[in-house]
């Protein structure tokens, strides 16, 4: 269980801190557009600037909160935005743009049109392709990502069904055996389901994320009756119908909720490091599942949510940062090369089976996939 | 494990203080140890240490609380084992000599290299020809000292100060017994490691068979300022830490907010203290490094480079939590400067004296580094407890936050020339 994931939804061009393949506009010597935006002027320090990555550095020299677009020649269609610039400080977007005819436009107070003016992206540099329409891209990869999510839960509301009934009727065998197995559908899905801060605790709080008072429910509560630590007294059949009730109706609630999501390219790519987060502070070190030791399992379920997440976003990194793809690729694949190594039936080895220095051994791999991963966002919100 | 040593009565007449050095001229004393052997208490080699680095012993208040923060500390707590409450008194007077001379620069006892050819030394040594570095050490009592386990162990329970709660679980701690709690706690700040590290060690070896070391902490880097005219430091997440904190230069906002005033009856004696809170923090700064920059200044709810709101404005510009963007305020209701703003805790604030710490590594290749969460403040339980209630469930930076130790103590008032430490507890 977290507090809080996702992080708050960020414009789909999005600033960054790579400033990758910086283009020779004479802007500055370092190829950024400064851009002052005052309460009535929108100071562009130039008016054209070759096709590829743009790199605008915003500065708000108002009194009130502003934002920077960069607009199509229609006027309408949004190419890449900055928001939420409070005054006096600054923000940079870094966005790709072909060769044609932009707008620029300063929001001071977030009102209005903006203060526009023409923007010219000439041709990209020889041997430099930049695709006309990463919007696209970036809208294929969103929804794909939706229909998994919504897969998921819907396999997660099955099984948590099947789960909830084999627990209250006492049937322990069964219970812990779709233990690991449904709460992957959870895990896959970790960030988005932690979304919901209220729904977060009910269904996966660990005993030690509550404070006195609070209410122990869901996953692990039922962890705890079925691989019951010394000296614990087992819940009643009452007791266990009610955590299965509850569990039921919650991940329902889950459900319906996931429905009604949107997303945006940085959400797919943040949800994807948070998830190999979660590996690197809760799984790979064995806190996860302080009972069952199926950490494993959940292990292997936030890797299949973030590959994901990195495959529908692919796209748009091939063209113009195949070295990052690449990377993500290779340490993908010998992550879970480390995992198949611990796979036993359907499932894994339990997390206390395995050595020190195969702990190690996957912690670093974590690591590995985890460093690009992290550049992740910046490459697709261009 | 018991905590009482079946027979520490003959360490106090061993100590430092068999010379009968405590005495009410304090430094005074230590001419009464030119002894037999012609030895010198006082290292003439050593070069007279300049008084511009010295941090006043005495005081109505200990020193290291309203000090200027100094940039390295070495905190300790111990387990005390003394049988009796003359043997618990009588380790506090060696300390207030040992710390007063500290604190001046001065050498401990017969100092390092002045006593019998045939004894240890009575200072371990590693300070010599080190300045007193603004070396403060500031001592306090935790609750366990007043009752360990339904045990009145030294005659002291019907002292304990209300205020002296047992913190509770906040949601998500992971705390380690043998980093928390403690009967006695011991900070050194001073400006060279080596000084602070000195004062401890030495500490704790006066202390053998009174008490012993529960567990102690380094801390590398200060992340407070406490004073205006000290700049505010960096913390291990890179960001700008202490902007808002309490300075010593409020004096009345220390007597609303630090100092225990107006006590009467059994809690007199906490007149003049404050309760530090101490919490060790790791930080899981790998996943950290690896969030977005605009995570980042959200997380906090600052500016990386300047520490500006992100409302706008400079450093110490007042967050505007009301000014809108497009989702919601530009200081997310959950970033860390608006859990953390006095405005949100019902107007309390703290005065904050931390430290970055490392300690290694974990095993799995991670560096052990974080906070070490200092805060001096009048009554946790409205200055702390609400405050980190909320964080933990709620702070987004509670995320890269683990909790692993945990104390809270009593910090008596400071003391005059001729009293010990604390003395105003057991004369009450």
């Amino acid at each position: 269980m977290k507090t809080r994931i996702l992080a708050p939804a960020a414009a789909l061009a999005a600033a960054a801190l790579l400033l990758t393949g910086c283009t020779d506009n004479n802007a500055s010597a370092d190829g950024t557009i400064r851009v002052n935006s005052t309460s009535d002027a929108c100071e562009v320090s130039t008016t054209s600037a070759p096709g590829g990555t743009l790199n605008f550095s915003v500065t708000n020299g108002s009194d009130k909160v502003t934002e920077f677009y960069l607009l199509a020649d229609d006027g309408l269609r949004i190419v890449g935005e900055v928001e939420n610039v409070g005054p006096g400080l600054s923000r940079d977007l870094v966005v790709i743009a072909p060769e044609g005819n932009y707008f620029t436009a300063c929001k001071p107070g977030m009102v209005g049109d903006g203060i526009r003016a023409a923007f010219a992206v000439t041709a990209a540099p020889a041997g430099q392709s930049v695709n006309a329409d990463r919007a696209a891209l970036q809208e294929t990869a969103v929804n794909l990502y939706s229909a998994y999510v919504k897969d998921q839960t819907q396999q997660l509301v099955e099984g948590t069904t099947e789960f909830a009934t084999a627990f209250a009727a006492g049937d322990v065998k069964k219970a812990k055996e779709l233990y690991p197995a449904v709460r992957m559908h959870w895990e896959r899905i970790e960030p988005v389901a932690e979304s919901f801060g209220d729904l977060d605790p009910i269904l996966d709080a660990r005993e030690a994320d509550l404070e006195k008072g609070d209410d122990f429910t869901g996953w692990h509560r039922a962890e705890k009756d079925l691989w019951a630590p010394k000296g614990y007294t087992a819940m009643t059949q009452a007791q266990r119908q009610k955590i299965a009730d509850k569990m039921v109706a919650n991940t329902a609630e889950l459900h319906s909720r996931t429905q009604e999501l949107t997303y945006t390219a940085d959400k797919l790519s943040n949800g994807a490091k948070e998830l190999l987060d979660e590996v690197a502070t809760g799984k790979v070190t064995g806190e996860e599942e302080a009972f069952s030791h199926t950490d494993l399992w959940d292990f292997q379920a936030n890797v299949d949510g973030a590959r994901i997440a990195y495959e529908d976003l692919k796209p748009l990194l091939t063209e113009n940062d195949s070295e990052l793809d690449q990377a993500l690729e290779t340490n993908f694949a010998t992550l879970q090369g480390l995992l198949d190594q611990y796979k036993k039936g359907d499932g894994f080895v339990l997390y206390t089976e395995l050595t020190e220095a195969q702990i190690q051994e996957l912690s670093a791999a974590v690591d590995a996939l985890s460093e690009p991963l992290s550049k992740l966002t910046a490459a697709v919100v261009k | 494990m018991g905590r009482t040593t079946a027979d520490d009565t003959a360490r106090q007449s061993t100590g430092i203080s068999r010379r009968g050095l405590f005495t009410a001229a304090g430094a005074g004393g230590i001419g009464l140890a030119v002894g037999a052997l012609g030895t010198s208490a006082v290292n003439a080699a050593v070069a007279p240490k300049s008084p511009d680095t010295v941090v006043p012993f005495y005081g109505e208040h200990q020193a290291g609380i309203a000090t200027e923060a100094q940039d390295r500390m070495h905190i300790a707590a111990f387990d005390v084992t003394a049988s009796t409450r003359e043997s618990l008194i009588s380790l506090l007077k060696d300390w207030t000599e040992a710390i007063e001379s500290l604190t001046r620069g001065a050498e401990i006892g017969d100092g390092a290299t002045g006593g019998n050819y045939d004894s240890p030394p009575d200072d371990t040594g590693e300070a010599l020809g080190l300045e007193a570095s603004h070396l403060t050490v500031t001592i306090g009592f935790g609750r366990t000292l007043f009752t360990l386990d339904g045990v009145d162990r030294y005659n002291l329970s019907k002292h304990l100060p209300e205020a002296l709660i047992e913190l509770p679980h906040f949601s998500a701690d992971a705390l380690e017994d043998a980093r928390s709690g403690g009967d006695l706690i011991v900070q050194a700040c001073a400006d060279d490691p080596q000084v602070a590290v000195h004062a401890v060690r030495n500490l704790a070896r006066i202390a053998f068979g009174r008490a012993r070391v529960r567990w102690s902490q380094i801390g590398f880097g200060r992340t407070s300022s406490t004073s205006t005219t000290q700049a505010t430091p960096r913390n291990l997440f890179g960001f700008k830490d202490g902007t808002a904190n309490l300075k010593l230069e409020d004096n009345d906002l220390l007597n609303e907010h630090v100092w225990v005033r107006g006590g009467t009856g059994v809690e007199t004696w906490m007149n003049g203290g404050t309760y530090m809170v101490a919490r060790r923090i790791r930080m899981h700064i790998e996943t950290w490094d690896r969030s977005t920059m605009r995570d980042q200044e959200n997380i906090i709810g600052r500016t990386k480079k300047e520490g500006a709101p992100l409302s706008g404005g400079e450093e110490f510009t007042e967050p505007d939590f009301n000014l809108q963007g497009r989702e919601g305020p530009l200081v997310a209701v959950d970033s860390h400067v608006a859990m953390a703003h006095p405005t949100k805790n019902n107007g309390v604030q703290m005065l904050r004296r931390g430290f970055n710490y490392t300690d290694g590594s974990d095993g799995l290749g991670r560096l052990d580094a974080g906070l070490f969460f200092i805060a001096f403040v009048v009554d946790a339980r409205t200055h702390y407890v609400p405050m980190q209630s909320a964080m933990a469930k709620n702070d987004l930076l509670a995320e890269y936050l683990r909790h692993t130790g945990s104390g809270l103590f009593a910090i008596p008032a400071g003391v005059q020339p001729g009293q010990y430490l604390g003395q105003a507890l057991f004369d009450a």
